[in-house]
């Protein structure tokens, strides 16, 4: 944890609120997200127990499974959900947008929009991730047919569970991680992964302390948990006879429909208070205004939802049951690709982000004190314009000579550090301060004591400029930054990383276990090992 | 063998260490780049791994072949290219670099050796080393030997885009160094035999087991009073040996102290028995804790002070402990940065860095600001086997580790709770327990700070 969100949730146990940690918000939210609260049966494998789904907050729509031991239910429950959450994910279809291509490539075609799935917290989206894999191998014909929906909804939720792991990708949300990204609570990390825990930090209802609010949100009866998994005590109590009235055998079909519905009634007051929250925080995160660099991630969402919906169509096989060598290699460069940039974006996005990484050293803000705008640079073949500044700062980069930064708010130019050295004092602080002597190993002197409290120092940096100047060798006006005005630099950049190269898949080597078989898609593909 | 003592003659010991390398140039030999395809080496701390690098490049390339040696940092190339071409004069050596790369002055006072950024400028040397990310751009040509040094500090994904470079190859490493580490924290490949996140010996080992494991069993640099505590806890199941005997290295210091202090029994202390515990209050602090800070420049300064000569089998005459020869090593960067503010001008040339950045390098005097010192909790970071060992296996004849009391209770109080996988081979040794070994040994040599 970086000290300034350590402070912050020092300062949500003292307040008793939780405290932001971003001035801007750094997910997107789509208009119409759907939201689904899912909840498995204790015991069980991934066995789905009732989801409440919807893409609106007034009519969510319960789905339960009456025997979750049942795989023809569970599968029928599978075939439910996919009518809902593919229909929806196609009516994304309905409108595409042209993008231009870069240079000498032509334009292309992307839908205008991407469906949004919200679950409630990281947990939902490991249930996500394996209805996914237990749904997509299985086949519309044959030995245990299902829904020509199923593979379809498998196929789909494994793309999105699957997105989960890119950072920065908005697709597939867990509240708590998109709440917490947000706000510091006076809780741990852990205790954060309630989200009725959360919710109550962030937004207690009248009358009430964060820290009791959260308290209020531990209990199971107020705020039965989020999913997957499902109160102990409520399934003792309750859970465990309503299963087992629906279970009676078919003679009485009365009495099952009774079951059934009181069943329906019981999961529904579980999930109705998640359902309300998940809506509270959308419409909580979405008070806070985006960063400016939200919106190009979700352009990204955008062109990966719209080249899976091609493989879709185009009838690609199922994503297989794990990576193969150089597949797993290139996914990690993605991903470390991805998380960099990100990383960077929300840095510059967001001044309070920034200043973590000021404390860290890798940036710092100060005022430009010297500017040699019309600096050339005559040492190579042709003259270049390489203008000087010199930025006072009272943060202590940990920067060296020769390093590139960047400024948030000039994000086309590059600054090369010539040198750091400790500014002048300015003489209203000066303090005489004794050059300590080399001692002589020869005089033993007592070992050194603690060091008084440090004088603030003030540190300038020397940066000669590079690009976003204009082509002449006189810089465009604005374009040098001039003395007086306050600039941010930092170490992070948001420039484009080349992916590395690697071998194709015929091409795996040796050292990796050689070239895998080529990948058939099988029916076993749907049985599990353990199974 | 386990732990074996310092006892070890000198001669028994060089006999060994030749027996070893004799053992992998045999092997070497061997490979035949199709059923025999390479072989692993491993080296404890300070064991000549370098030594065999440069021994194995030269032997193949006089043997009319040509090799491609690929390291992991540019430091590291360097220093290789420069003891290759020290000790094959008159053989043409290439240094692949990357386009901004700065010659450093230790390569180009070689006249044999070419600095160029393709290869294809290098075609008429027998060696070529660079980086594994600068081989990784190298898109064709294929080379009939590969050495590859600090293999357990590549990861898998970046062997994935070398190794069709090469038709056989010699992976050199220590086992008990840092694991390589991502930015990226999934568990998606966990148990896959190519889990882009190990190490390349690892994926290497996993896909082919036939391939043979060869020890160095001696430890050049660590002393008689180190071996022992760090082959029990970081190298249980194979040991090894020092190379030196325990009258060989003194440490002694050129005036006495006046009066005593902790910061003086401590530095006398580790001159005396190679360790020494600094241990301070116990109690819960911020990573850069500033006692612990304070402590580590004070013992770091106290050494120079105090005029510590260092005789050891390369200097039987004695050489002074020099602001050079001293280090001091942190866990997180922002404790190394506090350290350096705190030390004195003067003290300018001691190195204080992170372990991550120490691995491979070499001093008289280490000193240790403990992983754990003043935490709440243990984390896997801190808890990691491999961290610990970089920090106290650096050191030719002291080691001080500073910490807040109470390290051995905050480990019984924090078992390691990171999930097991199926098909992951459990690793060892383990963090928790070397930790505890490590421990366990310097509270016989603890100096209470006042």
């Amino acid at each position: 944890m970086s000290t300034l969100t350590s402070l912050a949730r020092a300062q949500a146990v003292a307040t008793g609120t939780a405290q932001p940690v971003c001035t801007r918000r750094h997910v997107h939210l789509s208009d119409r997200p759907l939201v689904l609260v899912p909840l498995v049966l204790a015991g069980e494998a991934n066995a789905p127990l009732a989801a409440l789904v919807g893409d609106d907050s007034r009519t969510g729509r319960l789905l339960v499974v009456s025997q979750p031991r049942n795989r023809d239910r569970r599968f029928a429950f599978a075939a439910e959900l996919a009518h809902i959450v593919v229909s929806y994910i196609e009516g994304y279809y309905a409108s595409a947008q042209a993008v231009p291509g870069g240079r000498g490539q032509d334009d292309r075609i992307r839908f205008a929009d991407a469906p949004q799935l919200v679950v409630p917290n990281p947990a939902c989206i490991a249930f996500v991730r394996m209805l996914g894999r237990s749904t997509r191998f299985r086949r519309p014909s044959g030995e245990y047919a299902v829904d020509p929906a199923v593979p379809v909804l498998g196929r789909w939720l494994s793309y999105f569970a699957e997105r989960a792991e890119h950072p920065g990708s908005c697709l597939l949300l867990a509240a708590t991680d998109a709440v917490a990204l947000h706000w510091a609570s006076g809780q741990s990390p852990v205790e954060d992964l309630n989200l009725a825990a959360l919710m109550g930090w962030i937004d207690p209802p009248a009358g009430m302390t964060g820290a009791q609010a959260a308290a209020a949100g531990e209990d199971p009866v107020t705020w039965p948990p989020a999913g997957p998994a499902t109160d102990p005590t409520f399934d003792n109590e309750v859970l465990a006879q309503l299963i087992a009235a629906c279970d009676l055998p078919d003679d009485d079909a009365r009495a099952r429909q009774r079951a059934e519905t009181a069943l329906q009634a019981a999961l529904a007051a579980q999930v109705a208070p998640t359902w309300r929250l998940m809506w509270r925080a959308v419409g909580l995160l979405r008070g806070i205004p985006p960063g400016g660099r939200v919106a190009a991630r979700w352009d990204a969402d955008k062109d990966s939802f719209t080249s899976y919906a091609g493989y879709l169509r185009d009838d690609g096989p199922p994503q297989p049951r794990r990576d193969a060598a150089v597949a797993a290699a290139l996914r990690l460069n993605w991903l470390e690709r991805a998380q960099a940039s990100y990383t960077a974006q929300r840095a510059m996005d967001d001044p309070l982000v920034m200043a973590e990484h000021r404390l860290a050293g890798e940036a710092f803000a100060g005022t430009v004190t010297a500017a040699e705008p019309g600096r050339l640079d005559s040492s190579g073949k042709r003259r270049k314009l390489r203008p000087l500044i010199t930025v006072t700062t009272e943060d202590s980069p940990r920067i060296d000579p020769g390093v590139m930064l960047v400024s948030p708010s000039r994000p086309g130019q590059q600054a090369r550090v010539i040198s750091v050295s400790a500014a002048p004092v300015q003489p209203e602080s000066a303090q005489a301060v004794p050059p300590p002597a080399a001692p002589s190993p020869a005089t033993a002197v007592p070992a050194t004591a603690v060091p008084a409290v440090p004088v603030r120092s003030r540190v300038a940096v020397v940066l000669e400029l590079a690009g976003g100047m204009g082509r002449a060798l006189v810089p465009e006006p604005g374009s040098v930054p001039e003395p007086g005005e306050r600039l941010c630099y930092t170490t992070l950049t948001d420039s484009y990383q080349p992916a590395g190269s690697f071998p194709d898949r015929a091409g795996t080597p040796w050292t990796h276990g050689g070239p895998p078989p080529e990948y058939v898609p099988a029916d076993e593909d749907a049985s599990e090992a353990w199974s | 063998m386990t732990a074996a003592g310092p006892a070890a003659g000198h001669a028994t010991a060089a006999e060994l260490a030749a027996g070893a390398v004799a053992g992998v140039m045999t092997d070497l030999a061997r490979l035949d780049g199709r059923g025999q395809r390479g072989i692993v080496v491993d080296s404890p701390p300070g064991a000549g791994k370098s030594t065999l690098v440069v021994r194995a490049a030269a032997e193949i390339a006089a043997a009319g072949e040509q090799v491609m040696v690929v390291a992991q940092t540019n430091s590291q190339v360097d220093d290789l290219v420069d003891r290759l071409a020290t000790a094959a004069p008159g053989m043409a050596v290439g240094r692949l670099s990357a386009q901004a790369h700065q010659p450093a002055p230790q390569v180009t006072r070689h006249a044999a050796v070419t600095v160029a950024q393709q290869v294809g400028g290098l075609a008429g040397c027998p060696v070529v080393i660079g980086t594994a990310a600068k081989w990784a751009t190298v898109s064709d040509g294929s080379w009939p030997w590969a050495i590859i040094d600090e293999a357990y500090q590549m990861r898998s994904d970046m062997l994935i885009r070398i190794a069709g470079r090469f038709q056989r190859a010699l992976f050199v490493g220590d086992p008990g160094q840092l694991d390589p580490f991502s930015t990226i924290d999934i568990d998606r490949w966990a148990g896959l035999t190519w889990d882009p996140m190990q190490s390349a010996v690892a994926v290497l080992l996993r896909n082919n087991p036939d391939i043979s494991t060869h020890r160095l069993p001696v430890s050049w640099r660590l002393p008689g009073t180190a071996v022992p505590v760090i082959a029990e806890a970081f190298y249980p199941f194979t040991g090894f040996l020092a190379g030196t005997g325990p009258a060989e290295r003194r440490l002694e210091f050129a005036t006495s102290a006046l009066g005593t202090g902790p910061v003086d029994e401590a530095v006398q202390t580790a001159a005396a028995s190679g360790w020494a515990l600094y241990e301070l209050p116990a109690r819960q602090t911020v990573r850069t804790d500033r006692e612990a800070v304070a402590a580590c420049a004070a013992l770091a300064e106290r050494f120079l002070q105090r005029g510590a000569v260092a005789y050891s089998e390369r200097a039987p005459g004695g050489a002074p402990v020099t602001v050079g020869r001293i280090a001091i090593g942190t866990a997180h960067r922002d404790q190394a940065r506090a350290i350096r503010a705190a030390l004195n001008p003067w003290l300018d040339g001691i190195t204080v860095d992170t372990a991550n950045r120490l691995q491979g390098r070499e001093y008289d005097v280490v000193i240790v600001l403990h992983p754990l010192s003043g935490r709440r909790d243990a984390t896997a970071f801190h808890l990691e086997a491999g961290r610990l060992c970089v920090l106290t296996s650096r050191h030719r004849h002291a080691c001080i580790v500073v910490a807040r009391a109470g390290i051995p209770e905050l480990l019984d109080a924090h078992p390691s709770t990171e999930p097991v996988h199926l098909n992951v081979p459990a690793k060892f040794p383990d963090g928790w327990e070397a930790n505890q070994a490590v421990m366990a040994h310097l509270e016989r040599l603890r100096v209470r700070a006042l």
